[in-house]
């Protein structure tokens, strides 16, 4: 209280041009304080995606090891020129150990399971895979890229600090000699990461991938797209142009708005007791993922359809009727496709926000393990968002990039997906004024 | 199976449509008379009646049949005398009859077991014969019914538009489905959990720990196990996680968005607010997942780092880190409503505070901000609405144990991780821990609901005033 007496009293003390120059000043600061909040805002974009993609461009890349491989017909078990039947059914888990020790010295089983352990899991896969591809290599060596396994991948990369004491590094001195002599002789080399786009997960960062998981989003986004968008776009006609002043029609528009404020993961548990308890859909699939998306998403695209429907001008539809045309002909033949380009754009964004919604999509299993990419609807599967989740609560290292990477890539998708909404508004939507 | 149908269905529905338009023109021609609508209306009609029921009914069919037939293997194999005393178990039999069926079981097989196999193969193949057979009926029925109502020169036109409105009346009313789809689930369940727990016991508890609550027989619980039970049910701790970290978001987000939306609609140029604004509504496009792995990797571990290097214990899942993340999440959601509320705020009562002498900061103070406060108000709470219902970030960067505590550095928990935490994995059904999730759903549901019933409703009284 006697603060602002005093504060009275000072200001009526001050000359006129003094309390015009505070007053001024606090003009300033007021601006000052706007234009600082929108440039932290904007910081903030900046500072996430520079973060995601410092983060996340290096897993497009992997880093793999020239090794030499003697295709021994005789380590195989089979003839020489053997059918590819034959290649398919022979063991190469003999001749893959054979060719990683050969490529450094080793002196007990414990240097040489450490050597083994710079290669990756599937590395006897990739060596099956050469000949298959190639079957004129048995008995003859040849040189092939080996892909490397995380720990070495990450140490390459600079991911990894190798000035660590031996106990709290991954990697041990032996394999860092290993590794440097590797170096030194050229044979570390980088490759373009195609296990990255074409692998389902896996527990081994060096060969998991994200395309189980795109697979799964795009029959899930494909589903919510057939499920939604002709639902949506009935449902804002009927609303816009077709329904009475009612009480029914009035709380339909309610449920309508509400819906669109619903928590998502309220829709996940929607799911979870419908779609899987009662109906009894497959759990983890993309079907159920789809259904529960277009639930969520119907409410966020009918809103924008009726916005469209109802920025055609009545003049169209008096026009139509004038002319004999029937209520639903002026609507089908003339305000619909009017109202198309918003409407698609709407359903555009909508789609965008189901295809990086999470929440609902782990209530109903998505988040399970799954190594296989899913061929139809109805098998197991991830989905970027959620393979986003999964990787970011793995320990391994490797796994930073790759959630980084996928983060990229769904964030391209949206990308893609916003600017196309905003293209179609702006080069097809008409202006009426 | 079913493709197969739909394409029967489709390809009926198509040849009909030809088959109607010229048969009305050949009879108009032949009879000399006047058709009350175009040929095409009349194939239109054939189409309509020739799919809508058939598809309707294949629908419904392909609902229930998988629960009827499984109810009727259970009741088969109970009387055989399989063991079946509770839904797992029952469950359990259910899918070994069924793979058996496929031929991918390769555990034991028992007698039972395997008449039950038996009869459901028997079953599987009535009911797929009758479904064809009945959705024949129905689509000769119906095209019977179609034909003659043509024959008989009928209004084509309206009648297709009947039909088609009724269409357009059902797909909306798929909005009230979903929301009454909703209401049941949450509530059943909710139901289920307070009959066992006490609904003042679960509302006014301060101690949340789910996982001491193995699955027992609801039915039967004793005095002392409630007791038990009751205290790993309070809801307390997880509502005031949820709003302390929904305050530390709005700390963020309420002056920097509030300002910016005042800064856009008042000063910007239109260049600056071209790019701006499209810029800050990129947050909120982004998944939240994205915003949780951030805030989980990067601004976590930083707080901590930060935290040590002043000597204060900052946990990795700080409620700050959350909050912060959230708030920036929620800083578009405020910027843009406001920046419309406060741009349809009339321009005469700018002029009259200019004309009186007061600078452009004094009348956005006095005269814009308060005309504007109900439509601010709304969408402050459309913004708390959305920070509570968030899932992604607290379950990223947020903790999983039920701290009472107002310290930010230290980790809470919310209702929305909690739900997640609760169902993700396999869950027993029917324990109270699988029902509690659905009650915090509820919970979780009912309160948003009447957020944004009330900011609604601000913005709506705003927006007519100004009107």
């Amino acid at each position: 209280m006697w603060l602002k007496e005093l504060l009275k009293n000072i200001e009526k003390n001050m000359t006129k041009e003094k309390r015009l120059k505070k007053r001024h000043n606090a003009e300033k600061r007021f601006r000052f304080y706007g234009l600082a909040s929108i440039f932290l805002a904007l910081l903030f974009v900046l500072i996430l995606v520079q973060n995601i993609f410092s983060k996340g461009s290096s897993a497009f890349m992997k880093t793999a090891i020239n090794v030499d491989v003697f295709y021994d017909p005789e380590l195989l078990g089979v003839k020489n020129g053997a059918t590819k039947d034959e290649i398919l059914e022979a063991d190469f888990f003999d001749i893959t150990i054979e060719t990683l020790l050969k490529t450094y010295p080793t002196n007990n089983l414990d240097e040489e399971n450490q050597l083994i352990d710079l290669f990756t899991t599937d590395a006897e896969l990739e060596i099956k895979n050469a000949l298959i591809n190639n079957s004129n290599l048995l008995g003859k060596t040849v040189s092939l890229e080996i892909t490397s396994s995380d720990d070495i991948d990450q140490l390459h990369k600079g991911n990894y600090p190798r000035d660590l004491p031996e106990e709290r590094r991954r990697i041990s001195n032996f394999q860092l000699s290993i590794y440097d002599n590797f170096l030194e002789n050229k044979k570390i080399i980088k490759n373009f990461n195609n296990y990255f786009f074409k692998n389902g997960d896996s527990r081994d960062p060096e060969i998991a991938g994200i395309g189980g998981a795109l697979v799964g989003s795009f029959y899930s986004i494909l589903i919510c797209l057939l499920l939604s968008f002709p639902i949506a776009v009935l449902a804002s006609i009927y609303l816009e142009e077709f329904a009475p002043k009612n009480k029914i029609t009035d709380f339909i528009e309610i449920n309508i708005n509400n819906l669109a404020a619903v928590p998502s993961i309220v829709y996940g548990l929607l799911a979870l007791q419908i779609l899987l308890a009662t109906i009894q859909l497959p759990r983890s699939t993309p079907l159920v993922a789809g259904i529960t998306l277009a639930l969520m998403t119907l409410p966020r695209i009918i809103i924008p359809c009726r916005a469209s429907l109802k920025a055609v001008p009545p003049s169209i539809r008096e026009g139509a009727l004038a002319v004999g045309a029937s209520k639903f002909q002026s609507v089908f033949h003339h305000v619909v496709p009017l109202a198309l380009p918003g409407t698609l754009s709407g359903t555009i964004i909508g789609l965008a926000q189901a295809l990086g919604e999470t929440a609902p999509l782990i209530l109903i299993g998505m988040v399970a393990f799954v190594v296989d990419i899913p061929s139809t609807p109805i098998d197991p599967s991830s989905s970027l968002p959620v393979q986003v989740y999964l990787w970011s609560e793995s320990a391994e290292r490797g796994f930073v990039e790759k959630t980084s990477a996928t983060i990229m890539m769904l964030l391209s998708f949206l990308i893609v997906m916003n600017f196309l909404a905003v293209y179609l508004r702006q080069k097809f939507e008409k202006r009426w004024n | 199976m079913n493709f197969a149908l739909i394409f029967l269905i489709i390809i009926f529905s198509i040849s009909l449509f030809f088959y109607g338009k010229s048969k009305t023109r050949s009879l108009a021609l032949q009879n000399n008379l006047k058709l009350n609508a175009l040929p095409k209306f009349y194939g239109y009609y054939l189409v309509l009646w020739c799919s809508i029921p058939s598809l309707v009914f294949l629908l419904i069919w392909t609902l229930f049949e998988p629960i009827i037939i499984k109810s009727i293997i259970i009741d088969n194999a109970a009387k055989l005398g399989a063991n079946i005393s509770d839904k797992n178990e029952a469950n359990l039999i259910y899918e070994k009859i069924k793979a058996i069926h496929l031929g991918t079981y390769f555990g034991d097989i028992d007698n039972i077991l395997q008449q039950s196999a038996l009869s459901y193969s028997k079953f599987i193949g009535l009911f797929t014969n009758s479904k064809i057979v009945l959705i024949f009926s129905v689509i000769i029925g119906s095209i019977l019914y179609s034909l003659k109502k043509i024959k008989n020169n009928n209004k084509a036109r309206d009648d297709v538009e009947i039909i088609l409105k009724g269409l357009l009346f059902v797909s909306s009313l798929i909005a009230i489905l979903t929301t009454l789809g909703i209401i049941f689930s949450l509530l059943f369940e909710s139901i289920k959990f307070f009959s066992v727990i006490n609904i003042f016991d679960y509302l006014f508890g301060t101690n949340w720990s789910p996982q001491r609550a193995f699955v027992r027989d609801a039915s039967s619980i004793t005095v002392a196990e409630y007791e038990e039970l009751k205290d790993a049910f309070g809801f307390i701790p997880l509502i005031a996680g949820t709003s302390f970290i929904a305050l530390i978001a709005m700390f963020v987000a309420v002056p920097i968005g509030l300002f910016s939306g005042i800064y856009m609609a008042e000063y910007a140029s239109t260049k600056i607010r071209r790019i701006s604004k499209p810029i800050i509504e990129i947050l909120a496009g982004i998944p939240t997942v994205v915003y949780g792995f951030f805030a989980a990797l990067t601004v976590g571990p930083f707080f901590r780092q930060f935290g040590e290097s002043l000597g204060l214990t900052v946990s990795s899942e700080s409620a700050l880190a959350a909050g912060l993340i959230m708030g920036i999440m929620i800083i578009p959601y405020i910027s843009s409503l406001s920046d419309d509320v406060i741009n349809s705020v009339p321009q005469s009562l700018r002029d009259g505070s200019y004309a009186v002498g007061a600078t452009k900061s004094e009348t956005i103070k006095q005269v814009v901000i308060p005309a504007a406060l109900p439509g601010i108000i709304g969408s402050v709470l459309l913004a708390v609405s959305r920070a509570i219902g968030e899932t992604m970030i607290v379950v990223m960067a947020a903790g999983l144990a039920a701290n009472l505590t107002i310290n930010p550095l230290e980790s809470t928990t919310t209702i929305t991780t909690q739900i997640v935490m609760i169902l993700v994995g396999d869950q027993e059904f029917d324990s109270p821990k699988t029902q509690s999730a659905f009650a915090l759903g509820l919970t979780l549901f009912v309160a948003t609901l009447i957020l944004n019933y009330v900011a609604q409703r601000a913005v709506k009284k705003y927006r007519e005033k100004y009107d």
